[in-house]
């Protein structure tokens, strides 16, 4: 059984490892997840993007949702935003595409192109 | 939706644009009336009395991209669907309570799914809103709550992979130990 305990440990553990890092600029992952998102499954993809960054150990990437941007047909929709505010929309994600995502373009820097909106939007 | 915690991520997620800044999920099973009850009640801005009657309609929503809003209106047929019913109360300035009943029974209720998942990723999401979540069966109840959480950790922040793997353990430890077989889809 967990209890409230273990937090103590995890708190001074994660106080020894890290000196705090500010999250100013640092890459916006934000997921659609409004009704149709969550429909369509984003939660998962949402999950996808925090395991492979916890198996990565990326700290400053912030993960977060945002509500129903307007495409319902493409859900799950992700939008990565650049510290300079210049953004990248990715579209029917899967748990997959997540994980590649996070090693092209997080990780190296570059767009995948076939799961952007234009891409999929040019078909 | 297919199950659900799906369906409460998406009804806390009027909580959240609703400003609320504390939000408490509760699931309860009986076994005496064989009742399931889902509620999350949050301290937002509330709805007046005409918009709170309306809102089960698709065609109402605050939102502006577009003219439906469907988020209550699947929870109301989910419940319908499996013998139950769905009832709003909101004061407009204090807050809202929704709650969903459901026969626990009926062959369509919908299973319970993966609440800690829905949980870690709502805390995730909206990191500063303090988030109850209470369980209860006739057996015995679980209560989580972010603040406490908060508490404990001081000055690390609760977004931590290591915090919110805890978090997902023990909710999901909470879950095992209240409803163990009575909602044994919960391990599926």
């Amino acid at each position: 059984m967990k209890s409230l305990a273990e937090l103590e440990e995890i708190r001074k553990r994660t106080l020894e490892q890290i000196s705090m890092r500010t999250n100013k600029d640092s890459v916006r992952i934000v997921i659609g997840m409004a009704t149709c998102g969550i429909a369509a499954g984003a939660r998962p993809v949402m999950n996808a993007f925090l395991e492979e960054l916890k198996k990565r150990n990326i700290s400053n990437v912030n993960v977060t949702m945002t509500g129903c941007i307007g495409v319902c047909r493409l859900e799950p929709v992700v939008e990565v935003v650049n510290p300079d505010g210049s953004k990248v929309t990715y579209v029917k994600m899967t748990p997959e595409k997540a994980a590649r995502i996070v090693a092209e373009h997080i990780i190296n820097g570059r767009v995948c192109l076939e799961y952007t909106i234009g891409a999929e939007e040019a078909k | 939706m297919r199950d659900l915690s799906l369906h409460i991520m998406d009804i806390v997620q009027n909580s959240i644009s609703a400003e609320a800044t504390c939000i408490k999920v509760s699931i309860i099973a009986d076994d005496e009336t064989g009742k399931l009850s889902v509620e999350i009640e949050d301290n937002g801005k509330g709805m007046d009395k005409d918009f709170a009657q309306r809102v089960t309609s698709p065609f109402v929503t605050t939102r502006s991209t577009r003219r439906v809003g469907l988020g209550i209106p699947l929870l109301q047929a989910s419940a319908e669907r499996a013998g139950g019913y769905l009832t709003i109360h909101s004061e407009p300035g204090s807050g809202t309570i929704l709650r969903a009943v459901f026969q626990i029974n009926h062959i369509d209720r919908l299973p319970l799914g993966d609440i800690s998942e829905t949980m870690t990723a709502l805390i995730i999401a909206n990191p500063d809103v303090h988030y109850m979540l209470y369980i209860k069966s006739n057996k015995t109840c679980f209560e989580f709550s972010t603040a406490e959480v908060k508490e404990k950790l001081g000055e690390v922040p609760i977004t931590g992979y290591e915090v919110v793997a805890w978090i997902k353990d023990f909710i999901d430890d909470g879950i095992k130990n209240t409803f163990g077989g009575v909602l044994n889809e919960v391990f599926s």
